[in-house]
């Protein structure tokens, strides 16, 4: 089979754009968490969020600087962080291809967990108070998930193939190890893979919020309202964003000398088929998934020093993870340091997987991982596990698995590992 | 009667984000000004709502130019 390495990083997320302004603040403890400003919530439980700083200053978004205001307009916002995302991580692998070929054996998969909600909720409006004769033409291609990956590929002229998946918070998980097997299989030699989202709106809040899934506790507090394995959490906090990276054929990345960031070596999938929200209690999928991605990578427990948990801060969630993470690890959960960065940039839906894997390969390539923030007091389930509480430890990471699961009961867990 | 086309004109600008120079009466919203069919059924629901008239489907099908424009909101618009 072949070998498919990570060779461009790119994000926008609650803590800033760019891969290197993120880490440098994910390490510092720094929380991208606050209170909502997009739009009223006297009415909402929930009134926390990660929102995408805005500005021009260092790390700060701009749409502007990436597509022009008239273009704006056809797309709904997380289509303009995937365009944001991909940017960055195309420039950052040097990819630039010269012949037709290349370009169509250069592919884009980039997902989105629910795609133009906000368009979709506006549109209603407008359908609503006045009439279908205004509804814009650009509706339907500014809300349509597999768009960004469409805007992506036209503005690059990348003519491989061109997918888009959506399985709620698994989507930028299971757009790597779906893009990653493009490769494998031969279809593509460069595949641009992530997902964004954009629920953040009146809309996606009320829906969240009506299923209890939000933290509504620490609306005075937004920077504790991710707390992951603590026993104060109540629910997780609603982030923006986007993760893209470039995985690429291991030999073509050699030939044109490429920098390498990792391998990824192993991709496991699974479903719960439980319940259309909760997870399996026994956690059975999450340890389906880690375990078919053990296999694909032919490693044991004790090669895998990080994980980068799905960990959102639901009561139930997180102690289903960790139960089946002990299970599978035995006596290697002595040594292996798990933590969630949602804790610090809340939960990115879509975007998440490919965002935490992100966060997962630097730790490799740093040798440092990141901290669960707000883990003051570990429930009773999640002690004798080093959960990296409040504080980055610095710690070598020969391989690392960041696990996402989503509603549905969809799960998938993808191992990289570093390379060289 | 000029304010109408300084209306039109307006509106091509701002939707298609072309510069304001080029949108000369004679220009052709796709073969001049770079738009394509979507954005030219966005600009008749913008003249729509700018002059407060109904465009039907088959006169805004040859509506072609910025001077088509104009001469079909003289012809028909309230305002």
């Amino acid at each position: 089979m072949r070998r498919v390495v990570v060779t461009g990083l790119g994000m926008v997320t609650p803590l800033g754009v760019g891969h290197r302004y993120n880490w440098d603040r994910l390490i510092n403890s720094d929380s991208g968490l606050g209170p909502i400003t997009k739009f009223d919530v006297s009415d909402l439980p929930a009134k926390v969020a990660g929102e995408v700083p805005r500005g021009d200053g260092e790390g700060q978004f701009n749409p502007d600087r990436f597509i022009a205001p008239k273009e704006q307009r056809k797309m709904d916002e997380f289509i303009v962080y995937a365009i944001a995302a991909a940017e960055e991580a195309i420039a950052d692998s040097g990819w630039k291809p010269d012949t037709d070929e290349q370009r169509e054996r250069t592919g884009v998969m980039i997902g989105s967990g629910i795609g133009g909600l906000p368009g979709i909720a506006e549109g209603a409006v407008t359908l609503h108070t006045k009439g279908p004769r205004r509804i814009s033409p650009f509706f339907i291609p500014s809300c349509l998930i597999n768009e960004a990956s469409g805007h992506v590929s036209i503005n690059h002229g990348f003519k491989g193939p061109n997918h888009a998946v959506v399985t709620a918070c698994s989507t930028g998980a299971h757009a790597i190890g779906d893009a990653a097997r493009l490769i494998m299989l031969d279809d593509a030699d460069v595949m641009v893979a992530g997902g964004a989202e954009m629920a953040l709106c009146r809309l996606g809040i009320a829906g969240f919020a009506a299923m209890r899934a939000l933290s509504t506790g620490f609306n005075d507090n937004p920077t504790a309202a991710s707390r992951p394995y603590d026993k104060d959490r109540d629910g997780f906090v609603m982030g923006e964003g986007a993760g893209v990276v470039i995985l690429e054929e291991l030999e073509h990345a050699k030939k044109r000398g490429a920098t390498i960031y990792a391998e990824v070596c192993g991709y496991g999938l699974s479903g719960d088929a439980y319940h259309l929200a909760a997870p399996a209690e026994d956690g059975n999928g999450g340890f389906r998934s880690m375990k078919g991605a053990l296999k694909r990578a032919g490693m044991n427990p004790d090669e895998i020093d990080y994980i980068n948990a799905h960990g959102t801060s639901t009561p139930l969630g997180d102690e289903i993870e960790l139960g089946a993470v002990r299970r599978l690890f035995g006596s290697a959960i002595e040594t292996v340091a798990m933590s969630s960065t949602k804790s610090a940039i809340g939960h990115l839906l879509g975007a998440a997987g490919a965002v935490e894997a992100i966060y997962s390969i630097k730790a490799i390539n740093h040798s440092v991982v990141p901290p669960t923030l707000n883990l003051e007091n570990p429930s009773e389930s999640c002690l004798g596990v080093n959960l990296v509480p409040k504080v980055a430890q610095e710690k070598r990471v020969r391989a690392a698995l960041s696990n996402s699961f989503g509603f549905g009961g969809t799960n998938a867990s993808v191992i990289f590992k570093a390379f060289g | 009667m000029s304010d109408i086309a300084e209306r039109v004109k307006k509106i091509v600008v701002d939707h298609l984000g072309v510069e304001e120079s080029k949108v000369t009466e004679n220009a052709a919203f796709i073969d001049d000004l770079g738009a394509d069919s979507l954005d030219t059924v966005e600009l008749v629901m913008a003249f729509e709502e700018e002059f407060g008239c109904e465009i039907p489907d088959d006169a805004a099908e040859k509506i072609l130019t910025v001077k088509d424009a104009i001469d079909f909101i003289k012809s028909n618009a309230a305002a």
